[in-house]
């Protein structure tokens, strides 16, 4: 739900939303101490705006410093507000729109992968099936008995979607996926 | 051993000790607070000291609201001092209305012993996580050799930027520890927070560029004036001079520009002025100094002054674009930019001759005509309006500060209460918190004890935190309270009328207390007044005395609140007092501005 959408929220946003809404991947660089993940979600749900994937950890120890990648949708106008509200909080050193900023730099999109851990269990040609198509989509056994494997798969996000679908049938038990990381492509840095 | 190796150190003190060190080097005079287990060490040393008073209040949303009038009264920041659980979780409703109306307020809660974080212990309550989102920012601080830190950083953040509240959770065994003092440092330790405060200055010439080729232009001001200091309100009056631009402001900013002066329009928004609202919705170039577009403030957001260009000068990035789209966004401190401002205009080859904004002139001169507050007088019976003019008269010229509650009295001293400087009047207008007024009258005395100081409340609000009279009594500080008894919560009973076919659903006051007698039983001084003819006489009575009043006005039950800007509807759209008929009153909101608050 976006609270700039629904009239019901806040006094007189009565304007129906026209532009069209969008999903983009911030990047937030952020002081890594305790409760700065809760400041930022918070933020998301207090303001009504949406998480689609939430990937966050510590990037410079040293530095004490943290990395949290948020796939988030909505219009231009809202995105530009999330930005403007999350650099707002203290801890929070620096946001980036990755997917403003690869448009910028003439790219489509920045680069996103996610890891996903898959289970499946399973006995005779079910076991050889899944090890080729596991092969075809460049998956890595990494733990296995005689009745199960589990597989490590990485990739974009529609890859490990077409992936999981297409492993069902073969006796998939369990799915554990990371979210996503993302950066842009090229020489400059954050 | 020798004697010198049994002294501690100097910098070697207790988190207690450090506490009281760090507000006293960040210049406080003045703590408003309520003492409990967990904060006991604190005020151990507070017993132990005169150079901080201590303001013991009677509920801690009291201490809170204290604080803020303190704050905003002084342009100082605002301290209080609460116990852990109940303490903290009372303290949240003036935290919120601090981050809303950006009023720099440090707010230290006890807590549990570290050892017994998280076990349910009594009193115990996860305080960072229930003020995480009404604050600017806050702190758990379970190091004793952080605190000196955090409390000096605490005062940077209340007070840089957009001022908002912050909350520092001390554990009851760091208070006990003992540890190092940390002086205040030069620079700010913390890189991630570094506000800026001066504008980009292509961006402020685009603006006066913008400014001097207007025919239509309006200053619409804010808040944030107040906020950016005394120096801000005089270059907006400079500035005002020298393009003779009409100004019109938030209910946040009165008294930035004198009320007096001639190019005021008077207040905007919801129960703002008609030629006020008018002007926002013709104008050719908006320029908005430090005010947020609030709904309040912009009516139907898609009919907003739909033919402007608009400067929007914030120190806050996430005020640019949240609610309207501004041409020229400024962002930096108000007082920083309107001196570029200045100087920019003075620079300019061809200043715009009067003749420019002559025919702007004349339709506000005609739209001032229409006397948008006018109201009916009455002989019988006081009117609210009639009761805040009286009372605008006999204290104006005086040194006087006024805070109120929130409701219809709100917005009729807003209305009727005019302000020739910044920081004499303290309203709740972000959140709208009823019982603001009482407490925050009390926080304004204390800081201002000479002064004359007025809480123009409602008979529902009042009660609210009326229990602070016993505060007000034992500091002898001698606030006014001017109750406008219409024996209504007057301004949901107008939402009624306006929205619910006159359904008055709990919001007549069946049992009113005796208000007089409310004020003996505390100690102060009750006063009672019905009668148009005695109004002027009781006030100047109720001014004289030197103690704490509650001057129990009567005033017409049914009177509502008008002009007004129903919901859903555009500037141009307001309701008039003499439009105000029953029948309009009942068919002013369609059904979808029904759903609107």
């Amino acid at each position: 739900m976006n609270a700039h959408q629904q009239p019901t929220g806040s006094a007189y946003f009565i304007a129906p939303e026209t532009a069209k809404a969008e999903s983009h991947t911030l990047s937030i660089l952020v002081n890594n101490e305790p409760g700065v993940l809760a400041r930022v979600i918070g933020l998301f749900s207090g303001r009504g705006y949406n998480i689609e994937s939430l990937t966050v950890s510590e990037t410079e120890h040293e530095a004490h410093l943290s990395r949290i990648t948020i796939v988030t949708r909505g219009t231009p106008t809202v995105l530009e507000q999330i930005k403007a509200q999350l650099e707002r909080i203290v801890p929070v050193h620096r946001v980036v729109d990755l997917t403003v900023r690869a448009r910028d730099l003439g790219q489509e999109r920045p680069i996103e992968r996610e890891v996903a851990l898959v289970k499946l269990v399973g006995q005779g040609e079910r076991r050889a099936e899944t090890l080729r198509l596991a092969d075809a989509f460049h998956a890595k056994v990494v733990d296995a008995t005689v009745e199960h494997f589990i597989l490590e798969i990485t990739g974009k996000s529609s890859k490990i979607d077409q992936f999981v679908a297409i492993m069902k049938p073969l006796g998939l038990i369990e799915v554990c996926r990371t979210g996503i990381a993302a950066m842009n492509r090229g020489p400059q840095g954050m | 051993m020798t004697d010198d190796s049994n002294k501690m150190p100097d910098n070697q003190m207790t988190g207690a000790e450090i506490v009281l060190k760090a507000l006293k080097d960040n210049g406080v005079e003045h703590i408003f607070g309520y003492p409990g287990g967990a904060v006991l060490p604190i005020y151990d040393e507070i017993f132990q000291q005169d150079e901080i008073q201590h303001i013991l209040v009677r509920h801690e949303q009291g201490a809170g609201h204290a604080a803020e009038g303190y704050a905003r009264s002084t342009g100082k920041v605002g301290v209080m001092l609460v116990t852990s659980g109940p303490g903290a979780t009372n303290a949240v409703t003036p935290l919120q209305d601090a981050l809303m109306d950006s009023i720099p307020l440090v707010c230290l809660t006890g807590q549990v012993p570290t050892t017994l974080i998280g076990s349910d212990a009594f009193q115990e309550c996860d305080t960072v996580g229930i003020t995480r989102p009404c604050t600017k920012h806050n702190w758990l601080v379970k190091d004793v050799n952080e605190l000196a830190a955090v409390i000096h950083e605490a005062f940077r953040i209340a007070q840089t930027g957009r001022p908002g509240p912050v909350v520092v959770d001390i554990p009851k065994d760091v208070q006990f520890a003992t540890g190092t003092y940390t002086p205040k440092p030069e620079t700010a330790a913390n890189v991630s927070y570094q506000p800026k405060t001066q504008g980009d200055i292509n961006a402020i010439r685009a603006a006066v560029e913008l400014m001097a080729s207007a025919r239509r232009p309006i200053l619409y001001t804010g808040g944030g004036v107040i906020n950016s200091g005394p120096e801000a309100s005089k270059l907006l009056r400079e500035l005002v001079k020298l393009t003779d631009f009409p100004i019109t402001s938030t209910l946040m900013g009165l008294g930035a520009y004198p009320a007096s002066g001639e190019n005021w329009l008077g207040m905007l928004g919801m129960h703002g002025s008609y030629e006020a609202n008018m002007a926002m919705h013709d104008c050719d170039v908006m320029i908005c100094v430090g005010a947020r577009f609030d709904d309040r403030i912009t009516g139907r957001v898609n009919a907003f002054s739909p033919n402007s260009r608009k400067v929007h000068i914030d120190i806050d990035p996430s005020s640019i674009n949240k609610n309207v789209h501004v041409d020229i966004p400024i962002l930096g401190d108000v007082g920083a930019v309107l001196e570029d401002m200045v100087r920019l205009w003075r620079a300019l080859p061809n200043r715009p001759a009067k003749a420019q904004t002559e025919d702007w002139w004349t339709q506000i001169h005609r739209w001032r005509a229409r006397k948008s507050f006018s109201y009916k007088h009455s002989s019988d019976v006081i009117m609210p309006q009639y009761a805040l003019e009286r009372l605008y008269e006999l204290t104006r010229g005086r040194n006087t500060y006024i805070t109120t509650e929130v409701g219809q009295h709100q917005m009729w001293a807003a209305q009727f209460i005019h302000f020739e400087e910044p920081n004499r009047w303290m309203t709740s207008g972000g959140l709208g918190t009823m019982g603001y007024g009482f407490p925050a009258a009390l926080g304004v005395q204390v800081a201002h004890p000479d002064a004359l100081v007025i809480d123009v409340a409602g008979d529902a609000s009042i009660q609210m935190c009326i229990q602070e009279m016993s505060t007000a009594i034992q500091y002898n500080l001698p606030v006014k309270i001017f109750i406008l008894n219409n024996q209504y919560m007057g301004m949901v009973r107008q939402w009624q009328q306006l929205l619910h076919g006159n359904r008055l659903s709990n919001s007549y006051t069946e049992a009113m207390p005796d208000f007089v007698k409310l004020a003996e039983a505390y100690g102060g001084v009750g006063m009672y007044c019905d009668d148009p003819k005695e109004l002027d006489q009781k006030i100047e009575e109720m001014i004289a005395v030197k103690k704490p009043v509650i001057f129990d006005c009567r005033v017409a039950n049914l009177a509502n609140c008008f002009p007004m800007i129903p919901s859903g509807k555009a500037h141009n759209e307001m309701l008039l007092p003499d439009e105000a008929t029953d029948e309009a009153v009942a068919n002013a909101i369609d059904a979808k501005g029904r759903q609107l608050v």
